[in-house]
Order: structure tokens, then C-alpha cells, then sequence
């Protein structure tokens, strides 16, 4: 797939469809393009995060530990992105991700995704959409155990 | 240590001291006569004194003396020469008093000077010593640069002043009192006069030199300050350019030299004025035998030869007076300085010396249990970082010590580490108490690991090994010259005060590390290192050397043996797209272009470049190939990508480390290139211009920079190219690039390039990891594992194991502790660096393999983590300081102690 090809996946993240195609070419440029056959892990819970990547085919399972063994909180697919939360914050990745399928994606350094956060404004307000969005859903879905608790409770 | 020097220098030199004093007095002799020769020389066969005939003949060297009781004893009636014979008799005479007095300077010189050298090796000895027994306390609030400083600079002037120190005065002030005497026989009032003026000198002078010893004291300190806040500015650089704090530094400095400027000069001024003051003092003297000894000589109360005679007496005098002041002033010097470095010196409480003491036999197992009694640690402000604890950790034990970095528990353990001292309580071992006991026992049966790491400039391998280097071990036989050298070592390190082990001796205490000799200690080495996880960093290491092939042959053979193995293996394993091989006739995808053409790396860049631009080969073969012109617009092709992408970046951006074609300034000039031959065929190009597009091609990689340049054609004709450019190689460039050879050695290359001869694919993130995963597998089936793993063991770790990552040193730092053989492991949470998992594993290992030895010893492991502390016999939760609670294991998942840690 050529540097052309990329761009054109890129456009289709809703992270990143604000941003002019050449800076998306430069962002292509600069990170890594990377496969992985099913099963493997793209990072580890409790590791120091390095990068964020950009799923450009394939499906991941996201994994937490618990004292029960390993469960799978969610998934992602094509034209998503995983990993943003350790490097943005500085916390050891929260979840395991593993591959469900072979994969490919593009790997986003942590400084590289730093600086083009401090230069595109566009692209921090987004991140900023997509965090509320899943802090919103936890927070329902944290509501619903409760309620759920309280009911087996009483 | 002494506080005078004067004293120290006696109480350390009094033999020799006396037999130099007694050489100079001889000296004298010789000296004294060679002043007379001169004369009798003139007097005699010059102006004929003696000789009234041609034919008169005089004695040559009669010995008789004029003994009381026995009249004139003569020993020798001498020899009849005459007026000639007496001239060159006498003449050869002065030449040997010459000789003589030269071979008597020589001796005093050198032996004061090796009296000196020998103090100064003293001092010296003794500082570092004493550093090596400061409390903990007081090392905390030390300047490293300052404490070298003083031992470095700040004594040297005491080696000089050493030789001097006794024979200056003895001499000088006999010779200046011979002259006072003297000029007090000639005339007693003059005399007086002379001797109430010297009183004066010796009086007044010393005193204007106090605030010159003020001051020189003041110089002193500031020059240390500035050599500590130096040392701060080298090792702070990181943080100083961090927080655009130069400018405050550079005002620090300005203001530092300012002051000591202020003092150097104000201490110049005085030495001058007292050495004015000196002159002044010494000159007056005449003045006054002139003006009042001539008064009364008019008067004709003196004798005229009198004064002459006291005048003539006189000017003996100031010269050996005035050195007496200079030796005053260089010995008060000298005592400031050394009184300045005793007093930094002098902290109390020390380290016994028998605590320290070298002990060549191992230390008898730790039989008693560990324990702190009613312990209370402070740290310097005096707060209580540990207070009255009581704890026990019996043999064989392990105790988790948990509660974060406010509980104590990192306290604790740093005061069974002895690394500070209690404040109250005590920690005994069975029942002595710990700092009564000899490093040589606590110092191997206790093994201390934290995560502040020091490591030693040194290799890998040396700093593994340092916590079993306790004692020269083995008598070195030396032979030849080198035993006589060694022979004068001992004698000079006794005669100073030194000790005499011998640092060439194997100091590598075997038996601690549970082997028996050198040849079974590198599987200890192996299998600690597999324990911390720290073989595949080493391995990381050992294949990115490059080795002299001539200088390791076989393995060198064994290497290029290997690259079949691998292709097989990788077959094998169906993992062959992981690596492209260099392959003589096919293009290797993930290589460079420029690689791909020379099919080798350039060993000599300068000349490389060079070459490209002025030597007509390139050029030719290229168009012999029919690639000039592909490549040219196949270089157009990159500049006008690169310039797109990183045109708006400014030229400090991140993004440009991943630039590899040009550098961020070559970003304009390549901008303003293609303006200017965009749409213009290749011919009217100019010959540079053409140079700069064509050479961005050698560096492009298609599957890295995917601008999809690279046919299945192109390649083709590259490979064709490459045999021209092999074969055709001219003479003068022959030097600067390796080929590739599938049966040979390169010795430009690491050991992993040549391993792989070829590329590892840019399609697995993991693809490396991979690949030295199945290398180092191979490495073990064909019995090289241990040679690579040697060449890591050779890495030099840079100053304070800079050139490790700060992970690599902790978990080095806690394989130094794990290969010795201890009762007592106390891990201060060894391995912050690291991410929780790995701390996880590396202390699953470390327990495992501790809990294998003959003797279990214990553990006592303060955890970040409270989660792993059911790997432990027991747990101990301190909080505020203080033990909350100890339990045997953590019962069951809900228990009290879980909601405590939570």
C-alpha cells in the first residue's frame, strides 16, 4: 500500500477527517506501517505507553485483567484508534489489546501524536469528542451495574 | 589526623628529617673551602706569593692539624709543585670541590623531593581513607568535586614544603645568625642597631601576613566552591538547558569569579606591600651604619676598618633573612591549606578501622536472626523516618515490606543496608550489634540492593562482579623485572604509609559466587543474568558490537556458518518474510537503493560523498546502465514529496528525525532546485544540480517511504548495475566501501548484521524482536551463546553506567547483589525503572532462585506493589513509620489486611 493509499484510509477516521491532506500525508509519512497476525498483543496492560495506533484493517479485542483471568471490555475495528489514552496522559496502558484477525495499522510515535495535537488544534478538540463519548458510556454502563448491584442487594 | 603540619610532617619524617640536616651540615665543608680556593689561587701561583724564585716549590695539599696536648700532627707532608704545576693542582682541586658541592645539591634535592612526594602519597592515602569510613550523614551533605579537589590540589603544595620544612630554618637561620653575631663582634652598637631592626622585620612582618593568610584561606574555599559548582553544572546540565537556566548559572559563575578575582587581587596587593615593607626594612639598616656609624667615625669615637668590616658583614645578612620570611610565609601557607582540608576532614563519628579491616578468609554464615530493637532512623531534618520499630527476620525467612513511600519501610531497609545509621535503637545481627561487626562479615553476608544504582566506569562484566571483590585472593608470582618492580611497590607503599595489596592480584572471590575458579564462574554469571532478565539486554549489546574478525578468526568462520542456519530456521518456521537476504543477483527490497548498487556499506562517508560528487565513475557506469536518467527523475520525484511534506514544518520539528533523505536546512535549497528545472530536459541541467537530485535516490527504501517509485524494471537494471559497479571499481576507491559476500566476515558490520546478511523486514513491528529471539536460539544450539554473550560482558558502561538505560542498571545493580552468597537479602525496591510486569517476573525469579540454594537465606523485599506480597512468608505494613501490622501471609482475599492495603 502506497503512501497515496494511506491518506485516503487516514480521511476516513473521523479523528482526523478535519485535517488537510497534506498534513494527513505527513502523518502517514512519519508512522509505521504494521502487521500483526491474529493473537497478538499490539501492547500490554501496565506497560509504559510508546504510541497510539491507527487500525487500518482487522479487528482487536480489548482486554482488562481481573483476579478471574482476562476480560474483554470491548473491540475495535477498521479505522479506529487504540492506545491514545496512555500517551496522552502518561499512565501505563490501561487494557491489553490483542488481535482478533490478522491486522494492519499504522503505529503513531507518542511525541510525533504530541506535536501534531499542540499543532492542529482540530485534532485536540476531536480526541477530546471521542474521550467524552466513552466517558459518558462508562458512566451509563457504571449507572446500570449499579442499579443492577442495588437490585440484587435488595 | 593531625591538626599542626609541622607536627605531622615530623612525626612521619623525624628519621629522615635529621639525616638530611646532617648531609647538608657536611655539605658545608666542601662548600666553605671551595669559597677559600679562589683566593689562594689569586695570592698564590697567580701573583707569586710564596714562589720568589722560578725554582721555588711549594707543598700541594699538606694534611696537618693543630691538635691541644700533641702539638701539630702531620699526616701529610703534601707534594713539592711549582708555580705551574701549584696553578693546575689547585685549578683541578676547585673543579672537584665543584663536582662535589654539584653531587651534594643533587642528592639533598632529590632526597627532599622524594620525602615530599612520599608525604603528599600519605595525605592523600589517608583523605581517601578517611572517606571511605565517613558516616552516612555527613557524605550526604558533601561535594563530591570539592572533597577531589582537596585531595587532588589543595594538599599538593605540602609535598614541596615537606623537604624544606626543617633544613630551610636550620640553614638559613645559622647563616643568618653567624652574620648577626658577626657584625655584633665588629661593633657592639651597630650590631645592636642591626639586631633591633631584624626584631622589627620579625615582628611586623608576620603580622601584616595574617590578613594574607585570611585571604589565602578565603581563596581557597571560593576556588573549591567553584570547582563543586562546576562539577554541578556538568552533572545538572539536563535540567539547567530544561528550564533556560544558563543565565543564572552564568550570573552564578560571573559572581563567583568576581569574588575570587576581588580576593587573588587584594591578596596581591598585600604580598607586594609587604614585600615593600621587607625591602624597605632590610635597606634601612645600611642607611643607618652610614649616616650614624660614619657620624661617629668623624667623630672618631669608631674605627673607620670597623664599620667597613660591619658594613661588609652586613650584606650577608638580609639575603639568608629575607628566604627566612619567604619559607615563613610558604610554611603558614601551607599550614592553612592543611588545616583547612583536616577540618573538612575531621568528622566524627568514623567507621572503625576494624570494622574495614581485610579479611582474606570467607565470612562464617549469619546464624542469628536480623533484627531492629525499638529503632528509630531520622533523616537530616531531624524528622523520624522509622520510629521505634521492632522487627525480626529469622534465616531463611522472606518478609514483604509494604506501605509506600510514607510508611518507613524504604527506611528500614536502608538501615539494615547500613546506608544510614540509626537514630535511636539498635539492629543487631543474633546477638552483635551490625556496626560492630566487621564489613567483612556484614559486607558479604548481607547483600543490599536499591533502586539508586552506582555503577563503576568499567565494563558489563566488571561492575557484575564488583560486590565479590572483597580481597586480593592469590599471591601473583611475579619474575624478572617485574618482581623487582614490584618489590619497589611494596617498599614505597610501606614507606608512605600505603597498603600493599596488589590490585593485579584476582580479587573475584569464587566461592562466594557459589563457584570454584574462573573457568565455572561464567555459568553463575549466565544464570543470574537469566534471573534479572538481563541476558537479552547484554545479548542486545554484545550483537551490536563490531569485532575485529582477525582478531577472533574462528568465531568470526562461525558467524558466517551461521547464515545458512538461520535461512533454514526461518524456513523452517515459515517465518522467511522476516528477514530479506543480500543475495548477489536480486534486488533486496528493504535495503536503500544506494545499497542495492554497491550491494556493501560505505565505510568512509567523507570520502564517500566526495566521490559521488567529482569521480567521473558514477556517473558512467550509471549511464552505461541507463539508470542516469531514471534515477534523476526518480530523485525529482522525492525532492518534490519530501518538500510537500515537510515544507510548513519549522526546521526544529520532531518529524524530521524521520527524515532521512536531507536535512531540514537542505529543505529551501531542494524548494528553489526544482523551481528551477522543473519541466527542463536532463541535458540542460547543470552536472551539480543533476548530483544533489540523483543522490536523494540511494537513500530511498520502498516499503519505508512507500512513494511507490520502485518497478519490478528498475530493479532489475540496479542489479545489473551492481556487477559493474563491483567489478569496475577503480583503484583509488577500492577502500571506502565493503561488499557484501555471502562467505565473508564484515568487519564494518555488528555481529547481528553479519549474522542476518540482510534486512529485516519493515512489515512486523515485532519483526526484530523475533529475530533475536531465533538468533539468540541458534546462538545456544551451536554453542556460541556464551562467546556473544562475553563480547556483552566486555561493554563499557560510560561514566556512572550512563550508557546503559536506567532499567538496565537497576536490574544490573540487583544481579550484583543476587550472585553473591548471603544470609540476608534486603531488596529496597530495586526496580522502580521498570514496568510492573517485568517487576513482577524478575522477582518471581529472584525468590526462585534464592529459595534453590543449599542454604535458604532470607528475603526481606520492600514492594511498590502490594499485590505481590503473597509471594512471601510473611508481611510487614508500616505506615507513618511505624509497623501497623506484621501477618504470616495473606489468609484469604478478603481479609482485613487486604481492605488496609486498598
Amino acid at each position: 500500500m502506497l503512501l497515496k493509499d494511506e491518506v485516503e484510509m487516514l480521511r476516513r477516521i473521523t479523528l482526523f477527517s478535519g485535517l488537510p491532506p497534506a498534513k494527513l500525508k505527513l502523518l502517514a509519512f512519519t508512522s509505521d506501517r504494521v502487521m500483526y497476525s491474529a493473537g497478538e498483543n499490539l501492547f500490554h496492560q501496565g506497560d509504559i505507553g510508546d504510541a497510539a495506533y491507527v487500525i487500518l484493517a482487522g479487528r482487536a479485542d480489548v482486554l482488562v485483567a481481573t483476579p478471574n483471568g482476562q476480560l474483554k471490555v470491548a473491540e475495535v475495528e477498521e479505522n479506529s484508534i487504540v492506545g491514545e489514552i496512555a500517551i496522552l496522559c502518561n499512565t501505563p496502558r490501561t487494557a491489553t489489546v490483542r488481535t482478533a484477525t490478522a491486522l494492519e495499522a499504522l503505529r503513531i510515535r507518542k511525541d510525533d501524536f504530541l506535536k501534531l495535537l499542540a499543532d492542529f488544534p482540530e485534532m485536540a478538540v476531536e480526541i477530546m469528542r471521542v474521550l467524552a463519548d466513552r466517558l459518558s458510556q462508562t458512566t451509563s454502563e457504571l449507572t446500570e451495574a449499579r442499579s443492577r448491584a442495588q437490585r440484587a442487594e435488595a | 589526623m593531625e591538626p599542626r603540619l609541622s607536627r605531622y610532617i615530623w612525626s612521619h619524617t623525624r628519621k629522615q628529617q635529621l639525616w638530611i640536616l646532617l648531609v647538608v651540615a657536611l655539605s658545608m665543608v666542601p662548600y666553605f673551602l671551595s669559597f677559600d680556593l679562589p683566593k689562594q689561587i689569586v695570592n698564590g701561583p697567580i701573583q707569586g706569593e710564596g714562589f720568589d724564585s722560578p725554582e721555588a716549590t711549594q707543598a700541594f695539599l699538606p694534611i696537618s692539624f693543630d691538635l691541644p696536648f700533641f702539638g701539630e700532627v702531620n699526616l701529610f707532608s703534601g707534594i713539592e709543585l711549582g708555580r705551574e704545576g701549584m696553578l693546575l693542582g689547585l685549578s683541578l682541586v676547585f673543579l672537584l670541590l665543584v663536582i662535589i658541592n654539584g653531587l651534594f645539591k643533587f642528592y639533598i634535592n632529590t632526597y627532599k623531593g622524594r620525602l615530599g612526594e612520599r608525604l603528599l602519597r600519605r595525605i592523600r592515602f589517608e583523605l581517601v581513607d578517611l572517606v571511605l569510613r565517613f558516616p552516612p550523614s555527613h557524605l550526604k551533605r558533601v561535594k563530591p568535586a570539592e572533597i577531589s579537589t582537596m585531595i587532588k590540589d589543595e594538599v599538593e603544595p605540602m609535598g614541596g614544603f615537606t623537604g624544606d620544612a626543617f633544613v630551610q630554618p636550620a640553614l638559613l637561620g645559622g647563616q643568618a645568625l653567624t652574620a648577626l653575631i658577626f657584625i655584633l663582634i665588629q661593633s657592639f652598637w651597630l650590631g645592636l642597631v642591626a639586631a633591633v631592626i631584624v626584631a622589627v622585620q620579625a615582628i611586623i612582618i608576620p603580622r601584616m601576613r595574617r590578613r594574607l593568610l585570611v585571604l589565602g584561606r578565603e581563596r581557597q574555599l571560593t576556588a573549591r566552591q567553584l570547582s563543586g559548582r562546576v562539577s554541578e553544572i556538568v552533572d545538572g546540565i539536563g535540567t539547567i538547558r530544561g528550564h533556560d537556566t544558563s543565565n543564572y548559572e552564568r550570573a552564578d559563575i560571573a559572581a563567583r569569579l568576581g569574588r575570587i578575582f576581588k580576593i587573588r587581587y587584594d591578596l596581591y596587593q598585600w604580598k607586594f606591600l609587604v614585600k615593600f615593607l621587607n625591602n624597605f626594612l632590610a635597606q634601612v639598616t645600611p642607611f643607618l651604619f652610614y649616616s650614624i656609624g660614619g657620624y661617629f667615625a668623624l667623630q672618631g669615637q669608631l674605627d673607620i676598618g670597623q664599620l667597613v668590616a660591619v658594613i661588609g658583614a652586613y650584606k650577608d645578612l638580609p639575603g639568608p633573612l629575607k628566604e627566612l620570611i619567604d619559607w615563613d610565609q610558604a610554611r603558614q601557607d601551607v599550614q592553612v591549606k592543611y588545616a583547612q582540608v583536616v577540618e573538612q576532614f575531621s568528622v566524627e563519628p568514623l567507621i572503625d578501622v576494624k570494622v574495614q579491616e581485610i579479611s582474606m578468609a570467607p565470612a562464617a554464615p549469619l546464624t542469628g536472626a536480623l533484627a531492629a530493637v525499638n529503632l528509630s532512623v531520622a533523616d537530616d531534618g531531624g524528622s523520624r523516618l522509622v520510629e521505634h520499630v521492632s522487627i525480626q527476620i529469622q534465616p531463611g525467612e522472606t518478609v514483604a515490606v509494604t506501605g509506600g513511600t510514607a510508611g518507613g519501610g524504604e527506611a528500614l531497609a536502608e538501615a539494615f543496608g547500613r546506608l544510614t545509621w540509626p537514630a535511636s535503637g539498635r539492629i543487631v545481627v543474633g546477638d552483635d550489634d551490625l556496626h560492630a561487626l566487621p564489613e567483612s562479615v556484614t559486607g558479604r553476608r548481607i547483600s543490599y540492593a536499591s533502586s539508586e544504582v552506582y555503577t563503576f566506569q568499567g565494563s558489563l562484566g566488571d561492575n557484575l562482579l564488583y560486590g565479590l571483590k572483597h580481597a586480593p585472593l592469590t599471591e601473583v608470582v611475579y619474575d624478572g623485572d617485574k618482581a623487582a618492580h614490584r618489590r619497589w611497590e611494596l617498599m614505597e607503599a610501606k614507606l608512605a604509609g600505603n597498603p600493599c595489596f596488589d590490585l593485579n592480584s584476582d580479587w573475584i572471590d569464587y566461592q562466594a559466587a557459589g563457584a570454584t575458579g574462573p573457568e565455572d564462574l561464567f555459568a553463575k554469571v549466565r544464570a543470574v543474568l537469566d534471573v534479572t532478565l538481563l541476558t537479552n539486554d547484554i545479548m542486545a549489546l554484545a550483537v551490536r558490537a563490531t569485532i575485529n574478525p582477525a582478531e577472533h578468526e574462528a568465531f568470526a568462520g562461525e558467524i558466517v556458518a551461521m547464515r545458512g542456519a538461520l535461512r533454514r530456521r526461518l524456513e523452517a518456521e515459515k517465518l522467511s518474510d522476516l528477514v530479506v537476504f543480500f543475495e548477489p543477483g536480486s534486488y533486496n527490497i528493504e535495503a536503500t537503493v544506494g545499497e542495492n548498487l554497491l550491494f556493501g556499506t560505505v565505510t568512509n562517508t567523507e570520502r564517500w560523498q566526495q566521490a559521488l560528487e567529482s569521480h567521473p565513475f558514477f556517473k558512467t557506469v550509471l549511464k552505461r546502465a541507463g539508470l542516469h536518467e531514471i534515477f534523476y527523475e526518480m530523485g525529482l520525484e522525492i525532492a518534490e514529496n519530501v518538500v510537500e511534506l515537510f515544507r510548513d514544518l519549522p526546521p526544529d520539528h520532531p518529524f524530521f528525525q524521520q527524515l532521512t533523505f536531507m536535512t531540514a536546512e537542505e529543505i529551501p535549497v531542494y524548494e528553489a532546485l526544482l523551481q528551477k528545472v522543473r519541466g527542463r530536459p536532463l541535458e540542460e541541467v547543470s552536472e551539480d544540480d543533476t548530483i544533489k537530485i540523483i543522490r536523494l535516490c540511494f537513500g530511498y527504501i520502498e516499503p519505508r517511504h512507500r512513494f511507490g517509485l520502485l518497478t519490478d524494471g528498475l530493479m532489475e537494471k540496479i542489479v545489473v548495475a551492481r556487477r559493474e559497479f563491483s567489478d569496475g571499481l577503480p583503484a583509488d576507491l577500492v577502500g571506502i566501501i565493503e561488499h557484501y559476500e555471502p562467505n565473508r566476515y564484515m568487519a564494518s558490520a555488528s555481529i547481528i548484521d553479519n549474522v542476518l546478511f540482510g534486512r529485516i523486514g519493515h512489515k512486523h513491528t515485532d519483526g526484530s524482536e523475533r529475530i533475536r529471539a531465533i538468533v539468540r536460539d541458534l546462538f545456544e544450539s551451536l554453542g556460541l551463546y556464551n562467546k556473544v554473550l562475553a563480547f556483552g560482558l566486555d561493554y563499557d558502561v560510560g561514566a556512572g553506567g550512563k550508557r546503559l538505560t536506567a532499567g538496565q542498571r537497576q536490574k544490573l545493580n540487583l544481579a550484583r547483589a543476587v550472585i553473591r552468597t548471603s544470609d540476608f537479602y534486603i531488596f529496597n525496591q530495586p526496580l522502580l525503572a521498570l514496568d510492573q510486569r517485568t517487576q513482577d517476573q524478575i522477582m518471581r525469579n529472584v525468590l526462585d532462585f534464592l529459595r534453590a540454594r543449599e542454604r535458604k537465606p532470607a528475603i526481606l523485599w520492600v514492594l511498590a506493589n502490594q499485590a505481590l506480597a503473597e509471594h512471601f512468608d510473611r508481611v510487614a505494613h508500616f505506615e507513618n513509620g511505624r509497623l501497623v501490622q506484621q501477618e504470616p501471609k495473606i489468609p484469604s482475599k478478603d481479609s482485613d489486611y487486604k481492605e488496609l492495603a486498598s
